[in-house]
């Protein structure tokens, strides 16, 4: 049922990300640009939460297709977006398919942590090898090219840009969930005996997952580079991979517009509440989580749903035969 | 090949031997089961009933001995292989997608039987697998709650799903756990006739392990009584039964 419910939230979702920016201030538009790619990245958090996969290295893949960004700028000048959007997507798959080997044979506690740990070590990496990553000061990369022509990171050709790559992996995510594999990782959730038991291998489940998982951290990451326009190690840190676990509970992860509200209530909030919180951002952010956790644990997502229900029953409460 | 005396048997146990400590699990068991039998295993708690269908879908590995499934070596193979070689099973506590529907973890046996369950672009909910989950439930009776989430399904309809998963893998060899435990007296033989009834059609050799012994007596054709892991009695309910060690054994009484 929410699976067909989808693709009419995604076109309403899709036309209010186009006429928006057209009627608000351009900081507002930057600001959405952020949770555009951040979304990408929250999108892999959300379906490996799906599997009942929750990761705290996530930062991993970004970092990747972050980094991927700043070595191919600082040794080769190259700033197509049409050339390093594929180049950051495969750099992310390459990481998930080494990490993935390890990670696919763990659950619960030891998946989150151990992704963690991959994260930390790349962290550790960037920062150690400052005369490759640049260290603590990271890479500037520039401003981004698409067919050789200048995007600048603020502008309205560059949201645009950032809203179709979006759509792209949405739709891509939406025919995985779809699709038997889809499914047998919602059972991975369930019950990994009957998979087994139906002749499938539960681990090819959750490591292909990891795969698309992975894959989308690198293309985030590579949006993030040209975005901020500065990549540091603490994109690799596990702080940044809080953030995509935050956003997801925050929108929710049971369907797929739970992690673009996730992403872009986040990044609103975060702008806000540094704003007129400026010492107390964090305790906002808290505050908000907790009240999610307490009250909707399906995020603004199942908030939405319950809203739209409730009005279907013309605000009357209790249950309508 | 077709003529390997092996092959004629659809399963083949030879001497197989487990134990968990100082309890014999299975002790040296030499079990033929031919194509089309409907065998029913009768035995008290812990006489190595469910261990025995452990083994054969390879959850357990025995000590010694060889396990064939129609005349190929399974001993030592994980269950998801065993499966692939056609053997499903049901389980004495229904293993369900709790979180889907009816229909979509049908579709889910499906997807698996058909060596797709790894698909990534292809949409679940398609032809042939909808309209194939469909019939299926129809058969086990479970279509009119075939959009209903599983968590929503009574017990005798949690055991039925459990098999029509097993079922829809196309098995040649069908182990079944207690069917009728959890379900209530006055729905155990409904449950039971729905299930004889499909198998027979589908001509599928099927082994089930039962504590009800008068479910054994009317719907097994050829019994084995289990205790301490040996078979103490093979052959038609009546006889086997009947046998005064198998009922002091199984029943705790002649």
């Amino acid at each position: 049922m929410s699976l067909l419910a989808i693709p009419r939230m995604a076109l309403v979702a899709c036309a209010l990300l186009f006429v928006i920016p057209l009627i608000v201030p351009g900081w507002i538009m930057f600001v959405l640009t952020k949770a555009l790619f951040m979304f990408i990245g929250v999108l892999g958090v959300a379906v490996l939460l799906r599997g009942g996969l929750l990761t705290f290295g996530h930062a991993l893949f970004y970092a990747t297709g972050a980094y991927t960004v700043g070595f191919c700028v600082k040794w080769t000048g190259v700033h197509e977006l049409l050339l390093l959007i594929p180049l950051g997507a495969l750099a992310g798959f390459i990481m998930a398919v080494l990490v993935g080997l390890i990670m696919a044979r763990y659950r619960e506690v030891f998946f989150a942590m151990l992704n963690l740990a991959f994260s930390m070590i790349l962290f550790g990496a960037l920062l150690k090898f400052y005369w490759v990553t640049g260290g603590t000061d990271g890479l500037a990369t520039g401003t981004a090219t698409l067919l050789g022509n200048p995007l600048l990171a603020g502008s309205f050709g560059y949201y645009y840009f950032t809203l179709a790559v979006a759509g792209v992996v949405t739709f891509v995510v939406y025919r995985y969930m779809a699709s038997p594999i889809g499914y047998f990782l919602r059972a991975v959730y369930d019950n990994e005996i009957r998979i087994e038991y139906s002749g499938m291998a539960v681990r090819q489940v959750v490591y292909r997952t990891f795969i698309l998982a992975g894959t989308l951290g690198g293309v985030s990451g590579v949006m993030a580079a040209f975005t901020i326009g500065h990549i540091v190690p603490e994109d690799a840190f596990w702080i940044q991979s809080g953030e995509f676990v935050f956003m997801a509970l925050l929108g929710g992860f049971g369907g797929l517009p739970g992690p673009l509200m996730g992403a872009i209530a986040f990044e609103f909030i975060q702008t806000y509440a540094s704003k007129y919180f400026p010492l107390a951002w964090q305790m906002t952010l808290g505050i908000i989580m907790l009240g999610i956790i307490l009250f909707q644990p399906g995020g603004l997502w199942a908030m939405y749903q319950s809203a739209v229900k409730w009005i279907g029953r013309g605000g009357r409460g209790g249950e309508q035969s | 090949m077709a003529n390997n005396p092996e092959n004629s048997f659809v399963l083949r146990t030879k001497d197989v031997f487990l134990s968990f400590g100082a309890v014999t699990a299975a002790d040296n068991l030499n079990i033929e089961v031919s194509a089309g039998e409907l065998v029913g295993i009768v035995g008290a708690n812990g006489s190595g009933k469910t261990t025995f269908l452990n083994l054969i879908t390879g959850y357990l590995k025995p000590e010694h001995g060889s396990i064939l499934v129609m005349g190929q070596e399974t001993t030592g193979m994980p269950p998801r292989l065993v499966t692939k070689l056609g053997v499903a099973r049901s389980f004495q506590v229904p293993q369900l997608y709790t979180n889907l529907s009816v229909h979509e973890s049908m579709l889910l046996s499906l997807a698996a039987e058909s060596g797709k369950g790894g698909g990534f672009w292809k949409p679940l909910h398609r032809d042939p697998w909808e309209q194939q989950g469909m019939e299926t439930l129809e058969r086990f009776g479970l279509e009119t709650y075939a959009d209903r989430p599983v968590s929503e399904l009574p017990g005798g309809g949690r055991k039925l799903l459990d098999i029509a998963l097993s079922f829809a893998l196309k098995p040649k060899l069908l182990l079944m756990d207690e069917p009728t435990s959890g379900v209530s007296v006055e729905n155990k033989f409904q449950v039971m006739d729905t299930l004889v009834n499909v198998l027979k059609e589908s001509d599928i050799t099927t082994i089930f392990v039962e504590h009800d012994m008068e479910v054994v007596q009317r719907y097994g054709r050829r019994v084995l009584a289990f205790d301490n892991g040996s078979v103490i009695a093979d052959g038609e309910p009546e006889h086997v039964l009947a046998d005064p060690e198998v009922r002091t054994a199984v029943l705790g009484r002649v």
